[in-house]
């Protein structure tokens, strides 16, 4: 297949992805935000959704205050933010639309439908009962994407690249969210922890979706190890660092293979993946969760590197 | 749908008693659902200049343009011999040129017409093919059949509406369909594909790679490049895709270079080559033209095509097919009015008012006086560009053009309508898919169907069933 095309691929299902995401990190941020006060006393979840989507710099920069308002336009809606929900929906249809003839009509019509839609959503008031609707939206349509593409798609090196760029990037933004919120997962704060940190983890869970699933694992209350254990090392649970790295090392496998040659994006990919496998949740926390996390974070950006390296992106 | 005798024609009949039976509530929800379709499959066309919308749909109307198949099978045969003629004429201006030393077609303005390729004089291109594909436009004006409008020769556009329109249609019109029997078009990507392969050039190997050049997104017609490209099942490339080595033409695939025999080009030749043509353009290939030479790769349409589709040089048509072929035309030529020519330039510029006028290098609509719609200011304006470079210039009558019905907020209306068939032309013959692009003046009286000025278009059937006179 064409390198640009390739590429093209890799980064709409980026953007797709990214997009999910900061409907899930406002959606939980908001919900935190309803919290009497009496629950914990400092704001910091409008702080917090900023850090995790990464925006937090270019938000700051721009001189704004940081409220429910400010940052919900500035996740959401702004076009200067370059990785606002309606940018990524913008540049996942441009590059939709450069590889239109490498997507199934399924997958052209979520994002295309999405764009069109997006426009009615720009012109609408930004009143809470919108913003819900929105961010409902925004999950809608990554869901039908990314299940127009499972259903439709031939298992061929363009669905495989896709796969790679998807799981790439929900990796990158679970250990995101991991990162921000490492201080209410260490294991002491559950001493001196309050309900704030009760809610806390909840949110980081229907981030992700996963809290009837936490329940479902564990059979257990909520502790601060085993949320993080759940999204880093749980196999089963979709969005785990762990399982997302499953996903990439078989789909680059299967390109691999395809291409008759595996190079150092397969090998960095399985070493990662070996890594996550060997992994405790006592040994993460034995060396540090933040510097866990850190680490991943820059392995997860090395391999993007390499793929694009090797396929002459 | 009338002809002359107000009766209705008959190859209408059916659809004309099917529009009596249905309810105008019907069409409106028809017309309606048809504008969501193209807009959510993205048929869509970027208008230059037009700021609010850089996409726009154009309007498709839900009656179809019906011709009888008897009818079809005469306009098929005369288009083919024009293509035939097109291709001999172009093998002949870039080769030895005999056309010109018989002084049937004045040599200045051959040499002096921009779109002339001297790069290409004394070349051969595989096959002595120069053009693969050709939209020829009709015009029919009464019942006295079809005239040619205009000769497009270098990247003719308009298939994918073909296309889908008839998708969009049979969705939409199952019943109407189900009265007529349609000749169906489908096919044609397979056959656009067949003229490809079948015109690589000879040292390819036994499965030649096409690819389809496009100079990318934000083109005005790149939903057709993709669709076509998706269609026939080989990679929409930009020129960045693509690099040349030891004259030889090359993709950038994910497994490394990848050799291309045959390129589908939607490219202007200005920007083919940084190398041979307009250093500034980052849309083609550096060093294509030399493989070209070489004869690795085909072009298609060749290099150097356009000048086949100036204005000045179409009125020579009639002379080119009987000089080549020793036959008569086929296809009439619309009169037209040599500017050039001191009688002509006098009678065009005492008729202004009656006539449309062209400049020989326009496209799209542009560039042109229609003037009985055209205010006294106009007028005046355009006699001084004419009498200023009247070579520039050529002149047509405003035929009484012939309407089709079309689907009205107030029900159904006449419109002015011209027709586009595609001719595919490759080693192994000619074909005319059965059809082609139906245009459609949207504006009450108006003659421009161009889509850049807002004209629309409907599906074109050739149908089976019809007589051509009463019994």
């Amino acid at each position: 297949m064409l390198s640009r095309t390739a590429d093209n691929l890799f980064w709409l299902a980026r953007y797709m992805e990214r997009a999910d995401f900061l409907a899930r990190i406002l959606q939980a941020s908001r919900r935190l935000a309803t919290l009497p006060r009496a629950y914990g006393g400092v704001e910091t979840e409008w702080e917090s959704a900023l850090l995790s989507s990464g925006a937090a710099p270019a938000f700051h920069a721009a001189g704004l205050t940081v409220d429910e308002a400010n940052v919900t336009q500035f996740l959401a809606f702004s076009p200067d933010n370059p990785s606002s929900i309606r940018n990524c929906i913008e540049l996942a249809r441009v590059n939709a639309r450069a590889v239109r003839t490498a997507l199934t009509v399924e997958m052209w019509e979520a994002i295309n439908g999405a764009f069109l839609e997006l426009k009615a959503f720009e012109q609408a008031s930004r009143s809470a009962e919108e913003v819900t609707r929105f961010l409902d939206f925004v999950k809608q349509v990554s869901a039908a994407y990314d299940g127009g593409a499972h259903r439709t798609m031939l298992r061929n090196d363009a669905y495989w690249f896709s796969r790679v760029g998807l799981y790439l990037e929900r990796a990158d933004n679970t250990a995101r969210l991991l990162d921000v919120k490492y201080h209410v997962l260490l294991p002491e704060t559950e001493a001196v922890g309050g309900s704030l940190d009760y809610f806390q983890w909840t949110a980081i869970l229907r981030a992700v979706s996963a809290h009837t699933a936490y329940h479902w694992v564990y059979r257990d209350s909520l502790k601060p190890w085993l949320v993080a254990d759940l999204l880093i090392l749980r196999p089963e649970m979709p969005r785990s660092l762990i399982a997302c790295y499953e996903s990439v090392v078989q789909n680059l496998d299967r390109l691999g293979k395809s291409h008759g040659k595996h190079g150092p994006a397969q090998r960095h990919a399985r070493t990662v993946f070996g890594q996550l496998e060997h992994a405790t949740i006592e040994s993460v926390f034995h060396n540090g969760l933040h510097d866990f996390i850190q680490v991943f974070i820059a392995d997860n950006q090395r391999l993007g590197a390499l793929v694009s390296e090797q396929y002459l992106f | 749908m009338s002809g002359v005798d107000g009766l209705i024609r008959l190859p209408y009949e059916k659809l004309s008693k099917w529009l009596a039976s249905v309810e105008p509530e019907f069409l409106a929800s028809r017309r309606a659902q048809a504008e969501l379709l193209f807009r959510r499959i993205g048929i869509t066309f970027a208008v230059y200049g037009s700021q609010e919308a850089t996409e726009r749909l154009i309007p498709f109307d839900i009656l179809p343009r019906i011709i009888a198949r008897a009818e079809w099978a005469q306009l098929e045969k005369g288009l083919i011999q024009r293509v035939k003629a097109l291709n001999l004429f172009l093998a002949d201006l870039y080769g030895p040129g005999e056309i010109l030393k018989a002084g049937v077609v004045p040599s200045e303005l051959v040499y002096r017409n921009p779109a002339f390729r001297p790069e290409m004089a004394g070349r051969r291109v595989p096959h002595d093919i120069f053009v693969h594909i050709a939209g020829i436009d009709i015009i029919r004006t009464d019942d006295d059949g079809f005239f040619v409008l205009e000769d497009n020769a270098r990247t003719p556009s308009g298939v994918s509406y073909m296309l889908e329109n008839r998708e969009v249609m049979m969705r939409l019109l199952p019943d109407l369909f189900a009265l007529h029997r349609v000749a169906p078009i489908e096919n044609y990507p397979d056959q656009l594909l067949a003229t490809l392969r079948s015109a690589a050039p000879r040292g390819a190997g036994a499965d030649p790679v096409s690819v389809l050049l496009t100079p990318g997104q934000y083109n005005s017609a790149f939903y057709e490049h993709s669709f076509l490209a998706d269609k026939l099942g080989i990679e929409l490339v930009e020129g960045r895709d693509l690099f040349v080595k030891d004259d030889v033409v090359f993709m950038r695939t994910t497994e490394g270079p990848r050799r291309v025999d045959v390129i589908y080009r939607r490219l202007d030749d200005d920007f083919l080559d940084p190398l041979a043509f307009r250093p500034d353009s980052a849309l083609g290939v550096a060093g294509l033209m030399g493989a070209y030479h070489a004869g690795n790769v085909t072009l298609a349409n060749a290099v150097g095509t356009g000048v086949a589709d100036d204005k000045a040089i179409y009125t020579y048509m009639p002379e080119v097919i009987r000089f080549y072929l020793g036959e008569e035309p086929l296809l009439k030529n619309v009169p037209t009015w040599r500017c050039r020519e001191k009688e002509a330039l006098r009678y065009v510029l005492d008729h202004l008012d009656e006539l449309v006028v062209k400049e020989v290098n326009g496209s799209g609509g542009y560039g042109m006086l229609v003037g009985p719609h055209a205010t006294k200011a106009q007028i005046a304006e355009f006699a001084e560009k004419l009498a200023d470079n009247p070579t520039n210039f050529i002149a047509q009558p405003t035929l009484a053009l012939s309407t089709c019905p079309v689907s009205v907020a107030s029900g159904v209306a006449p419109r002015h309508v011209d027709l586009r068939p595609f001719v595919l032309y490759g080693p192994n013959g000619a074909s005319v898919v059965p059809g082609g692009l139906t245009r459609v003046a949207m504006t009450e009286n108006s003659l421009v169907v161009n889509s850049s000025q807002g004209g629309g278009t409907k599906d074109t059937w050739i149908i089976d069933d019809a007589p051509l006179a009463r019994a």
